[in-house]
């Protein structure tokens, strides 16, 4: 037990409004590898850990594109080059009809990238992470909100990071085993 | 998120006085603690004997083949497709309340979307099953897809039926993925509070180890908005297209331009049906009326009031071309649709979808849960008489008298109809008992206390 290697410290509060507020006082205090935790979206909470920027939206843009892309030129090859056949003596190339499943494959790629990439970016699915230690985490996905300062962060040290936590009036304060 | 404003004279999406705690505690006990009553068995038992009736139904259908309907030459459609369009058109209420309700910020849809999801999921289940079987091959449906083979061909593209493959599988596929990623915070809410161990190894595992991380929340967003935003031309382009599997064909009363927004007009109204149709035994048996609350009862009422119009100025429209085009066939279309051997089902249809539903310009009915509950199943049969309508007097007599005949369907058509019905409910039996039919995390944003305060 004494050797077990330290995650971070982690502070729990009543309401988005203390943590969005600690957050926020927390990377000011110059804090950068730090986390929060909310049972629901809080817009704010992002913003205030020092977190802008997201690559969702290029990753699904990519995506569609290559969706659309693939779904136009699939048609093209297959009716005009590879199993040409004259319909009613319509172009082979006759791209009005090929709109449609361009469409669907541009929606379909673009959902799926979407989905995905959010999952991938997000590093999930992680059966096992070390916040799941502290007991009091399982209310994180009811009413509580908490906020952890990752051991790795240069400021970080235990009785320090501790002190300074206490001063953001928490809950409670735990240090989180990995 | 927007805010319940208590202080307007509306009827409130959610009643006041709930915590992130109760509204947390309320619906995730549905799952976890309340014992499963015997009314649900009984109801899933009953639902669970209509599904085997569709197996039989099937099994029987591939040992024989398609002759045991009632299709023939000239009506080659059927049943398979009046039911196709039916169920796929009941699937759209859901995504238009998870996805485009979502993009126009219509924050009373948080209550209503999951399960409006799942029935569009179970909804589109049903349909997928009539196209497969009407191919008379059906263990040979993966010909529709275009994979390499050794018989050298590609499926051909020109053909909205091809169209109607990619459209229905891209509209599963995506309403799988909305429906899923929206479970995952409320599946480690349901993680987190289970009792038992192996429910919390499934649920666990489903959740796939969310933790509700900030920055994990801003991606979830964003991936939540674009999704929205990619589903919403989706929905719109599934019944475009499954109206193109008519109106490219040349046959009098397909042939018309104003059949892609009519047919999604019509999918949204008699989805809207379905979604209440559900709603209002669901939120009296589990005694979710806080959270389901009048306002959504009156706005889905609403919307029902004015997909219906569209639909009745498409029927309008239908009827006026069928005199102003001047095209003889499309004028006996019309004439046959008011005189035909079938004019009675024509009637019915204009009776269920126009006339009985103008009672909801009546506020108390609006909110009333019975005749609402009995006004969306009038409009549900409406719609359905709406496809038969389409589907059978077009086909029975087109352009030759010499080739004009009658369909009429065997218990066979029956039984794979009402079948679907009872898989339909099944899925949905289930889906309540194992998943928060309402999203949790999305309620919990509408809380006042969600609102983080300046400082």
């Amino acid at each position: 037990m004494k050797t077990t290697p330290i995650y971070g410290m982690m502070a729990e509060f009543d309401s988005a409004t203390a943590l969005v507020e600690a957050a926020r006082k927390t990377h000011q205090a110059g804090y950068i590898k730090i986390d929060a935790y909310s049972p629901f979206p809080v817009e704010e909470l992002a913003e205030a850990i020092g977190f802008h920027s997201n690559r969702v939206a290029l990753v699904t843009l990519i995506g569609a594109a290559i969706g659309g892309l693939s779904g136009y030129l699939m048609q093209y090859w297959m009716m005009a080059v590879s199993y040409p056949i004259n319909v009613g003596g319509r172009p082979y190339h006759s791209w009005p009809a090929f709109i449609v499943i361009t469409f669907e494959m541009t929606i379909l790629f673009g959902g799926i990238s979407a989905v995905f990439g959010m999952l991938a970016l997000n590093g999930l699915p992680m059966p096992y992470h070390p916040v799941f230690n502290v007991p009091r985490f399982v209310m994180a996905s009811k009413d509580r909100f908490f906020l952890i300062v990752f051991s790795t962060d240069p400021k970080y040290d235990p009785a320090g990071t501790r002190q300074f936590l206490a001063t953001l009036e928490p809950r409670s304060i735990s240090e989180v085993p990995s | 998120m927007d805010q319940v404003d208590v202080a307007s004279g509306k009827a409130p999406v959610i009643e006041p006085g709930y915590t992130f705690g109760t509204v947390t505690d309320k619906i995730s006990s549905i799952v976890l603690t309340r014992p499963t009553s015997n009314g649900w068995f009984v109801g899933f038992g009953i639902a669970f004997l209509v599904t085997m009736m569709l197996l039989f139904a099937l099994a029987y259908l591939f040992a024989k083949g398609v002759g045991i309907w009632g299709i023939n030459i000239p009506v080659g459609w059927g049943f398979a497709i009046v039911n196709f369009v039916w169920w796929i058109g009941i699937g759209h209420a859901g995504t238009l309340i998870s996805a485009i309700l979502l993009l126009l910020r219509q924050s009373w849809r948080n209550s209503i979307n999951r399960f409006a999801e799942a029935m569009t999921l179970f909804a589109v289940a049903a349909a997928g099953i009539f196209p497969l079987i009407h191919t008379g091959r059906p263990w040979l449906a993966y010909w529709l897809f275009p994979y390499p083979n050794t018989m050298n061909y590609w499926p051909q593209f020109r053909s909205p039926l091809v169209w109607d493959v990619f459209a229905v599988s891209t509209y599963f596929t995506i309403s799988l993925l909305f429906w899923f990623i929206g479970l995952v915070p409320d599946l480690a809410t349901l993680r987190d509070r289970s009792e038992s161990h192996w429910a919390r190894i499934i649920y666990g595992m489903l959740a796939l180890g969310w933790r509700g991380s900030a920055r994990h929340w801003h991606r979830y967003e964003s991936a939540y908005l674009l999704l929205a935003g990619l589903a919403t031309p989706l929905v719109l382009s599934v019944h475009t297209v499954v109206s193109f599997d008519f109106a490219i064909a040349i046959v009098p009363g397909w042939h018309t331009t104003i059949f892609p927004p009519y047919f999604v007009a019509g999918a949204i109204y008699s989805g809207f049906a379905m979604v209440l149709m559900l709603a209002i035994p669901i939120r009296k048996i589990y005694g979710l009326e806080d959270f389901i609350t009048d306002r959504h009862l009156q706005n889905s009422a609403k919307v029902m009031l004015a997909t219906g119009w569209i639909v009745a100025y498409g029927y309008g429209i239908e009827a006026f071309m069928g005199w102003y085009s001047g095209n003889r066939y499309d004028a006996f279309t019309l004439w046959n649709r008011l005189h035909g051997p079938y004019a009675f089902f024509y009637y019915l249809l204009l009776l269920c979808n126009i006339g009985i539903p103008q009672v909801l310009w009546i506020r108390k009915l609006r909110t009333s849960p019975l005749g609402l509950f009995l006004v969306s199943s009038v409009i549900l049969s409406g719609m359905w008489l709406e496809r038969f309508v389409i589907v059978v007097m077009s086909l029975h007599r087109d352009f030759l008298p010499s080739s004009w005949g009658m369909y009429y369907p065997t218990r066979w058509d029956w039984m794979t109809y009402v079948g679907t019905i009872g898989m339909f409910l099944s899925a949905m039996f289930l889906f309540v008992r194992i998943l928060p039919m309402i999203s949790i995390f999305e309620m919990r944003t509408l809380l006042p206390e969600a609102e983080v305060k300046a400082e």
